[in-house]
């Protein structure tokens, strides 16, 4: 056992009614590291936080901090402290009141807490604001007070909640290079919320993404960049151009109907997989030596520091690219794509794959409707089937009274020519849907499946 | 536009001209000795002094105290009751909590009437003797209502995680309790407090109902039982005036309060 | 486990308070009202209201008298809240806290001080005397809410309104009533309701000549016809709930019933 890691979570899992909020959770924290829980709004890092904190209980595994179960300590023996989302500084207690009020309880000396507040006060740039209210504080101050709060206490760990979430972006960013100082400083373990991913890869030493309470990727903020391991890290990470491809074999593989040099190995041959290409790595060039594709721009929009085109490849895919020099809209241009900027990703599905009951010769039960299928012949009622479902099969409709089921666009990416959306059915199921119509996240929408997309497999 | 606005306010005054004149006239003539209310005999301190100095009739004057002694006691438990019982509502969720909320409106939409003979067939059936206790049950029953209604805006503006950083930082739950949901509490308590008061002097038909034949009366049963014999007892010109003034006196403070923290 | 920390059991006391002293009370009055003296179940407390002319005549008489009343306060009351809560005709919140204070004046020191107006008016105490008093009594219940609604409600929709054509008069027939309409839903019921179970205060402003339905039911109470009176106190819930379910529930009340 490594003694460096001061917290390890181990197989922890929440549930809130029905709804599983974290599902079997792994990983350790390094003693002085600053770790990121990222992810998108209900992906389970703030439970996760809290249950750390000791607001929620965990229903399955432990938490150990320095190798001990602290699972079953409540919030106020932890040697961990808190910084929460909106401060919730005490209104009723002023600058100096608020941080020593930890201290107190502890009854530690007054002449101590006295020097320790000091110091705090210091530390955040808050020297002189001791007696003030903390009504009559910015929101940054606020910030500034609620760290010191829980600093003061040298907590072994500190948790932070979405910190900056309700700070303006120029406030925001200096914060975060005070926050970098201030753990710099202390050396204290710090735990960080966000789902900013902008702010996850400025800080951390190391991100933890997260989705739908599961953990996605562990690494660095380089790695994750870099090299996202499927299409919901590389969407939710930066921008990103999302294929569909074929490995032809090692170091070689096709998408947009051109073939590229990779550096990935060991997918085997001939495999349907997933490429993401970052806009940045998408370069011009005048030479037709180079040139691996061509493409016209069809929008420029200058963003501050680059521009951000979007272009038509010869063979109808529409690609993001960024670039320091604009091109005009119209242009023909040659592209390529160096194979280090290539990365490869399994595929996670090619195809819905659900459970099917057979009601009779032409029909099933799947999602809680029945459906028209063609059903093998010496199949009866009740038997169960494997009902294999390809993603273009897979009608929406405007009205949701229209559709045999309802449901939720629930996750969307684009992929250079089609749609690739995550459909969450009323009854909770998932389903996989390529479309060339735009639908937004949260769309509410009718579902169809035609008879002739419905192959049925025996178990 | 200018004529506009003075028609508006002086619509404004005049309405509230007629709707205080009434007690403009008592408190005029609180100061003079006439028996017959519109008849002024001179000016007149001699109506406060009786009242003051005791020389009225003891009924009136052990009504003065019940109506203040049920008043403090009422508040008091209305106080205690409804804060603790805002902690727990605002804990509470679904139907638990629907049903709690939609019981604590009962008594602040039903009529007093109703209140009255309802809390009156209770005791009846229960057996009770009706007195002072009664009384005092009943009020508590109509004025902790409000006290959860000015407690709770008070829990529900708190940040949430207040409580939870104090345990954070290491208090016990009680201690969180007493250091950080207390003192955010406290304005709303006390606005209930004087609320409770307010409403258990003033009231009338729930007393009226509930206070028994033990020769029990507060103020309101005792002005009710003398207009009845017809004619009020000049005394109660000056006592009228003066509960006017006092509750007049606690609203306003109750208003400042609310439209203070409002600024805040 | 780490216990998170649930105060939710800090009701339960005022829990049973309210089922002792608010559900059950109701309870009794239901019982009552189906039960004959000697406690069997029947329907003869209803037959008798339905078979004495008098107290049905005077449940009518009070119906219309709290119909009256409401009307009139609405028609007082609507303008007053109107310019109370425009900033241009009404700057002062004196003006607001004035109003609103009657509301927590006990009715019978405003009921004799009424009393007492007519009295030095010289004027005759009978059924003007009763609807002033009503009036007098009840129109803070018909403002606040009101005034509330108003001033609550956002002044980019009147100024939407004006952006798009408005005439001042179509801005406030289109837009400022119709969003108003909650407000004066419930200050007709905070007038209705109380006006309708008044007593006392019809036999002081008319030394005794008129008589309203609270009145008879408290007569009853006073007499010893228990089940009969709690028979009638049921009816009169009956026409509040009904006025109730017609202006649109009891939200507002909740908020505005409140004062704070």
């Amino acid at each position: 056992m490594a003694k460096d890691y001061i917290i390890d979570i181990q197989h922890l899992s929440k549930s809130f009614g029905d709804k599983k909020v974290l599902d079997d959770i792994n990983f350790y924290i390094r003693r002085g590291e600053f770790i990121t829980l990222l992810g998108p709004s209900g992906c389970g890092k703030t439970t996760l936080l809290r249950q750390i904190a000791g607001f929620i209980a965990p229903d399955e595994g432990k938490i150990l901090l320095e190798g001990k179960d602290i699972s079953g300590i409540p919030p106020y023996e932890r040697p961990l402290n808190t910084v929460f989302q909106r401060y919730a500084l005490f209104p009723h207690l002023d600058v100096y009141d608020n941080i020593a009020f930890g201290l107190k309880l502890q009854k530690v000396p007054p002449k101590e807490i006295e020097v320790r507040v000091k110091k705090m006060l210091k530390m955040v740039s808050m020297t002189d604001y001791e007696d003030r209210s903390v009504d009559s504080l910015s929101g940054g101050q606020q910030q500034r007070v609620a760290i010191a709060r829980a600093l003061v206490n040298y907590p072994k760990v500190l948790l932070l909640d979405e910190p900056l979430a309700a700070l303006d972006l120029k406030m925001r960013k200096d914060m975060q290079l005070e926050l970098k100082e201030i753990h710099r400083k202390m050396g204290i373990t710090f735990i960080y919320v966000t789902h900013d991913q902008e702010e996850a890869l400025t800080l951390s030493d190391t991100i933890v993404v997260m989705n739908e309470g599961k953990i996605q990727q562990i690494g660095t903020p380089m790695d994750i960049y870099n090299e996202p391991v499927n299409c919901f890290v590389a969407d939710f990470i930066g921008e990103s151009n999302i294929l569909k491809g074929r490995m032809i074999r090692d170091r070689r593989v096709a998408f947009i109907k051109h073939e590229f040099d990779c550096v990935d190995e060991g997918f085997g041959e001939d495999v349907p997989v997933d490429v993401v290409v970052r806009p940045e790595d998408i370069y011009f060039t005048k030479d037709p030596a180079k040139c691996q594709f061509k493409a016209t721009v069809n929008s420029c929009i200058f963003k501050g520091v680059h521009y951000e085109m979007w272009v038509d490849t010869d063979t109808g895919y529409e690609l993001m690219i960024q670039d320091y020099d604009p091109y005009e809209v119209g242009t023909e241009v040659m592209l390529y794509i160096d194979p280090d900027d290539i990365q490869v990703m399994h595929k996670e599905r090619t195809r819905n794959v659900l459970e099917a009951t057979v009601v009779d010769s032409n029909h099933v039960s799947m999602l809680g409707a029945e459906w028209e299928c063609e059903v093998p012949e010496d199949a009866s009622a009740g038997d169960v089937f494997t009902a294999e479902i390809p993603f273009e099969k897979v009608d929406l409709l405007d009205h949701q009274e229209d559709g045999k089921l309802s449901g939720e666009v629930h996750f969307l990416l684009y992929k250079g020519d089609h749609y690739h959306l995550t459909i969450l059915t009323d009854e909770g199921d998932r389903l996989w849907v390529d479309t060339n119509d735009i639908w937004d996240k949260g769309d509410l929408v009718g579902i169809d499946i035609p008879p002739e997309g419905i192959k049925l497999i025996r178990k | 536009m200018k004529a506009n606005k003075l028609f508006a306010q002086l619509y404004l005054w005049a309405l509230l001209l007629l709707m205080y004149a009434p007690i403009v006239i008592i408190a005029i003539f609180s100061f003079t000795e006439a028996k017959v209310l519109g008849n002024w005999t001179g000016f007149s301190l001699n109506l406060y002094k009786n009242l003051f100095s005791g020389s009225v009739h003891s009924s009136l004057f052990s009504a003065i105290k019940n109506t203040l002694s049920i008043g403090i006691l009422s508040a008091l438990f209305s106080t205690a009751l409804g804060s603790i019982a805002a902690v727990g509502i605002y804990n509470l969720r679904g139907f638990k909590k629907r049903a709690v909320v939609f019981m604590n409106d009962i008594p602040m939409l039903n009529p007093d009437i109703i209140t009255g003979i309802a809390l009156f067939l209770l005791f009846v059936a229960a057996g009770l003797t009706q007195g002072y206790l009664t009384v005092l049950l009943a009020h508590i029953s109509f004025c902790t209502p409000y006290v959860v209604l000015s407690v709770m805006p008070k829990l529900k503006q708190m940040n949430p995680n207040v409580y939870e950083a104090a345990l954070d930082l290491g208090a016990k739950p009680h201690q969180a309790l007493l250091r950080v949901i207390l003192p955010q509490i406290r304005p709303g308590m006390i606005s209930g407090f004087i609320l409770s008061f307010t409403l258990s002097i003033d009231d009338f038909a729930v007393t009226l109902f509930t206070k028994g034949n033990q020769g029990l009366e507060t103020l309101s049963t005792f002005i009710y039982a003398d207009a009845r014999k017809g004619g009020l007892t000049p005394e109660l010109r000056p006592l009228m005036t003066v509960v006017f003034l006092v509750v007049l006196a606690l609203l306003v403070i109750i208003n400042f309060r609310t439209l203070k923290t409002k600024q805040q | 486990m780490a216990k998170t920390v649930n105060r939710s059991v800090w009701a339960a006391p005022y829990a049973i308070f309210l089922l002792l002293f608010v559900a059950l009370p109701l309870v009794m009055v239901l019982l009552y009202a189906f039960q004959d003296k000697s406690g069997s179940i029947t329907f003869a407390n209803f037959v008798k209201f339905f078979n004495t002319p008098e107290d049905v005549h005077t449940f009518l008489y009070s119906i219309e008298i709290a119909v009256i009343t409401t009307v009139l306060c609405l028609v007082l009351g609507y303008p007053a809240a109107w310019i109370m809560s425009n900033s241009s005709l009404n700057r002062s919140s004196i003006t607001v806290v004035l109003f609103i204070l009657p509301m927590w004046i006990n009715m019978l020191i405003r009921t004799l001080a009424t009393v007492a107006l007519f009295d030095f008016l010289r004027a005759p105490l009978g059924e003007g005397a009763l609807i002033f008093g009503m009036v007098y009594n009840f129109l803070p219940f018909m403002i606040y809410p009101i005034y509330n609604t108003l001033n609550k409600m956002d002044k980019s929709y009147t100024e939407a309104a004006q952006d798009l054509g408005a005439s001042p008069r179509h801005v406030f027939a289109k837009v400022v009533l119709p969003l108003s309409m909650p407000g004066v839903a419930s200050g007709i019921l905070m007038v209705f309701m109380p006006t309708i179970s008044t007593f006392a205060v019809a036999e002081l402003l008319t030394m005794n000549r008129i008589k309203l339905f609270g009145t008879t039911i408290q007569e009853n109470i006073n007499s010893g016809m228990w089940n009969y009176g709690a028979a009638l106190a049921l009816i009169m819930l009956l026409i509040i709930g009904i006025t109730t379910v017609f202006s649109g529930g009891d939200k507002d009340i909740e908020e505005n019933g409140g004062l704070i």
